[in-house]
């Protein structure tokens, strides 16, 4: 089956999200799509999958114009994605999110859930997607639930076969397994998608690539021939390095270390088990780790978010375990969080407002009850500037802004004081290519002014650009601890996998 | 590979709490028996005397007879003796059995100590558990059916006012039966006005759910006062009388608690039988609770999220309106002001202790059916206790059971939360 798509162009509001968008895609090929966070994928996908309607152009099934009033016309049509968040319901078993809408069922509208369990063996089976039919999704690792994904695309009899960064969840090794069945799917005449702004991988495994930015099809690349930087540079729309740019500097002193700390998540399990590192002033060490295997609680501990409840925590030689956040705040720690828009700013105040979020107390800002807004935003527009967040008024509001100014406000709240350690967690999710570089910058340049740095990520090249020291969690350990230098992906991925453990 | 595997120093931390909970729950039990020593067994004298016969029962079977005061040592002694050994070993499943045995123990010599010296039906009793857990029963299915759809049902105690109210008003002029259509029709339509509010609107659902309530208690009171005591033909429903089963109608004691019933009783457990089966058993149920689970994959899937919320909802409503309906036409055959008397809401803190089941939310209706039935059979009694402080008991035990016991129930994770499709 051949999927054209012509002329689409999609607006939000004034917002144009697809531009005049022209798309091929053949059975038996991998088409690959590549775009920064932001250029345009998702929602183009979402407009072939039926989730959106295009304000703009057709698309055609096998030469014929086709029309999509939901996402039941498109999985009906032959079409299927595997979200980027996976679209399973935790608490349901494997079968049961296979045949969600499409329900085998007997008299009295009797859900067939041995019939089910039976199809999804067998798909499992005619595909190499071994899964427990009976097991429950939210207990079940990433790599599974994803297979789990594509059996439920597969179940539908999809002939197109839509990822929307599927690499993003999984380590090196699940990322193998499944390019593995990537290929297998495009051998048994599938045609398929895959929507993703990593170059290695792109290069790896399609057969076809194009390349979108600003909502546009800048570019087509041949693997064979493309090179990273050829694409990248068509990504971003100017040269990019891939390197971080950072002088070898000697670590100075110790400044914080943390000695057997016990942290417990939300549900009550231990997240963090007997984590000892320490970090000295001047050094940047990165901790690795799959999504999920305690890097959270430990930031959190780390900032007096969240109590601990084992192992100590000392900084500068004071025992901080029991410190509040305005204490470890007062100490010199910053602390860039993962979601920003949940815990790094308030999307209803403005720029200004944000910046003393966590200043608003001090004398600068104000004497009783009584704000100095004046020297607020004067002081916020000088931190703008030099951050180069781009927003026309400090006055805006924090959510008006892109996901990269977003992320540089709060790494710019957080570098534009006197600080001894950062802690950046995800610094630059979710963040284009050209903020990347600029966060990276700063994260380095605050280095070489002596300040203790831990970088936490789930992207192995942000953490192998930044780091001077590699440390790899797996289900709240420590597993494994590399010098930047030597580390290997490979080495890094099976530590992440918990094989070095 | 299950990321539930835990390292052993994850065991340790569970062992360490739930040690914690064992002390915990063996003190409470050694509380309960110096409790029931000194507060039932040193101030009751004579027997108590259980009737399990009804007077209209064919087959007749003795009394039970128990000596109230040797009775709550008995009881003390068997509290103390759980006591230290829950505080002792115990821990893991047993803890929270023993708890439980512990506390129907304590209800036991309650009564013996109430009843010492008279008699007591206990018999009369449970039927009346029974009768007094419909309308709970069937507000904690309401709530379960909203809720697993995630829309929060804060308008239940309204749902079931309106439902008395239209039982009374068009049973009295057309009859019985359809009484209970239109007071089946009135709950769904309020079903459906809470959905179009929540689901198409997105107004906030408790402050839709405290509309409705505050709009069927001023319509129907003003209704009621200005109109109906007027013209009082309006307001003097037939009231459907049990129907026997038979044979199983003449055993003893099960006979007249179960098979002796209205149509209110049979139809609710009808009810939570039939919701049972659609939640958990049939395509339409399993796609509901994946919209009240993750309602973007339910989308995705080609789920149609809002019709599937309003369905549940007016069903919701409508089952409301039945449980409704046996306020007056299954018990007193007339509206009152507020007659509903808060069973909505603890309705809704049934479905949360049975955990969003339909036979869960049943199970605890039976538990607050019992204490509601209690406070008015020992109101009869005539026990030292004020009666103001019985008529409490329903709510008390409410909070106990919320508060105290639930432990970690989880609602559908979308529960409440409004579904914006692009």
């Amino acid at each position: 089956m051949d999927i054209e798509l012509r002329g689409i162009t999609k607006r939000f509001g004034p917002v144009v999200a697809n531009s005049d968008v022209n798309l091929t895609i053949r059975s038996g090929e991998i088409f690959g799509l590549l775009g920064e966070n932001g250029a345009g994928k998702s929602t183009l996908m979402n407009v072939l999958s039926g989730l959106y309607r295009p304000d703009e152009g057709e698309i055609l099934i096998d030469g014929k114009p086709v029309r999509f009033e939901g996402a039941g016309d498109a999985i009906r049509a032959g079409i299927g994605m595997v979200h980027q968040h996976f679209m399973l319901v935790p608490v349901f078993t494997v079968a049961e999110n296979v045949v969600l809408g499409v329900e085998p069922t007997g008299r009295l509208d009797h859900l067939d859930l041995k019939t089910a369990r039976r199809q999804v063996r067998e798909i499992g089976a005619q595909h190499g997607l071994v899964v427990d039919p009976d097991a429950i999704i939210e207990e079940v690792p990433v790599g599974i639930q994803q297979r789990v994904e594509i059996i439920k695309v597969l179940f539908r009899s999809a002939d197109v076969l839509i990822f929307d960064e599927p690499t993003a969840v999984l380590t090196p090794q699940e990322v193998e397994d499944f390019f593995g069945i990537v290929r297998s799917l495009r051998d048994a005449g599938k045609a398929l998608v895959f929507i993703t702004h990593k170059l290695f991988e792109i290069l790896e495994v399609a057969d076809r690539i194009s390349v979108l930015r600003g909502g546009k099809i800048v570019g087509e690349g041949d693997p064979k021939t493309a090179t990273e930087a050829d694409l990248a540079e068509m990504m971003v729309g100017r040269p990019v390095s891939f390197t971080v740019d950072k002088a070898p500097k000697a670590p100075g002193p110790a400044l914080l270390e943390i000695s057997d700390l016990k942290v417990l998540n939300d549900r009550h399990e231990v997240a963090v088990d007997n984590v000892s590192l320490n970090v000295r002033a001047g050094e940047i060490v990165g901790i690795a780790g799959v999504q999920g295997n305690g890097q959270t609680e430990l930031v959190e501990a780390l900032t007096g978010l969240r109590p601990t409840v084992g192992g100590a925590i000392t900084f500068l030689g004071e025992d901080v375990t029991r410190a509040s956040t305005r204490d470890l705040h007062a100490r010199g720690i910053a602390h860039v969080p993962e979601d920003r828009q949940r815990d790094g700013l308030i999307e209803d105040f403005t720029i200004a407002e944000n910046m003393v979020l966590d200043s608003y107390y001090d004398d600068r800002f104000s004497t009783g009850l009584n704000m100095h807004w004046q020297k607020v935003h004067e002081e916020t527009a000088r931190i703008v500037t030099e951050f180069d967040v781009r927003t026309s008024s400090v006055f805006d509001l924090a959510g008006h802004l892109s996901g990269g100014n977003q992320q540089k406000l709060v790494v710019a709240r957080e570098l534009s004081r006197e600080i001894k350690l950062l802690i950046a967690s995800q610094p630059t999710r979710g963040v284009d290519v050209g903020s990347i570089e600029y966060i990276h910058e700063r994260i380095v340049a605050a280095r070489d002014a002596g300040v203790g740095v831990i970088v936490v990520s789930t992207e192995l090249d942000e953490i192998r650009g930044l780091s001077d020291r590699i440390l790899v969690m797996f289900r709240g350990r420590v597993v494994a601890e590399f010098d930047s230098a030597s580390a290997t992906v490979a080495q890094l991925g099976l530590a992440m996998a918990g094989a070095a453990a | 590979m299950a990321m539930t595997d835990t390292a052993p120093l994850a065991k340790a931390d569970i062992e360490l709490a739930r040690r914690r909970q064992k002390k915990i729950n063996g003190v409470i039990l050694l509380c309960l028996a110096a409790f029931v020593a000194l507060a039932f067994g040193a101030t009751s004298e004579g027997d108590a005397v259980f009737r399990l016969t009804l007077p209209r029962d064919a087959v007749k079977i003795p009394n039970l007879v128990l000596p109230a005061a040797p009775y709550a040592y008995i009881v003390a002694a068997l509290l103390a003796f759980f006591g230290i050994r829950q505080f002792l070993r115990g821990g893991g499943r047993s803890t929270n059995v023993f708890l439980g045995i512990g506390l129907l123990l304590v209800v036991t010599a309650f009564l013996a100590w109430a009843t010492a010296g008279k008699s007591f039906s206990l018999t009369g009793m449970l039927e009346s558990t029974l009768v007094r857990a419909v309308p709970i029963a069937l507000g904690g299915l309401a709530g379960v059916l909203s809720e697993r759809v995630a829309v929060v049902n804060i308008a239940i105690e309204g749902m079931l006012l309106a439902g008395a109210f239209a039982g009374a008003l068009i049973g009295s002029v057309m009859g019985g039966v359809i009484g209970i259509v239109g007071a089946v029709a009135i709950g769904g339509l309020f079903g459906f006005i809470l959905a179009a509010l929540v689901v198409t609107h997105r107004v906030d659902q408790i402050i839709a759910g405290v509309a409705i309530n505050l709009f069927v208690l001023g319509l129907t009171s003003y209704v009621s006062s200005q109109v109906l005591t007027e013209y009082t033909w309006l307001n003097n429903a037939p009231v459907f009388r049990p129907i026997e089963i038979p044979f199983l109608s003449d055993l003893p004691v099960v006979g007249p608690v179960l098979f002796r019933q209205n149509l209110f009783v049979y139809g609710a457990l009808i009810m939570v039988l039939v919701a049972t089966y659609y939640l958990f058993h049939t395509r339409t149920g399993l796609r509901a609770r994946a919209v009240g689970e993750h309602p973007e994959a339910a989308d995705t899937l080609g789920i149609n999220v809002y019709r599937t919320r309003y369905i549940n909802v007016t069903l919701a409503g409508m089952v409301a309106g039945f449980g409704g309906a046996w306020f007056t036409l299954g018990s007193v055959g007339r509206f009152d002001e507020g007659m509903t008397g808060g069973r909505g809401f603890i309705g809704l803190a049934a479905m949360i202790f049975g955990r969003w089941h339909p036979v869960g939310a049943l199970m605890a209706a039976l538990v607050f059916g019992f204490a509601d039935s209690l406070q008015q059979k020992l109101a009869i009694l005539q026990t030292p206790i004020p009666s103001e402080f019985l008529a409490m008991a329903p709510y008390i035990a409410t909070i106990v059971l919320v508060a105290g016991l639930i432990g970690r129930a989880r609602p559908p994770a979308a529960d409440g939360q409004p579904y914006i499709k692009e």
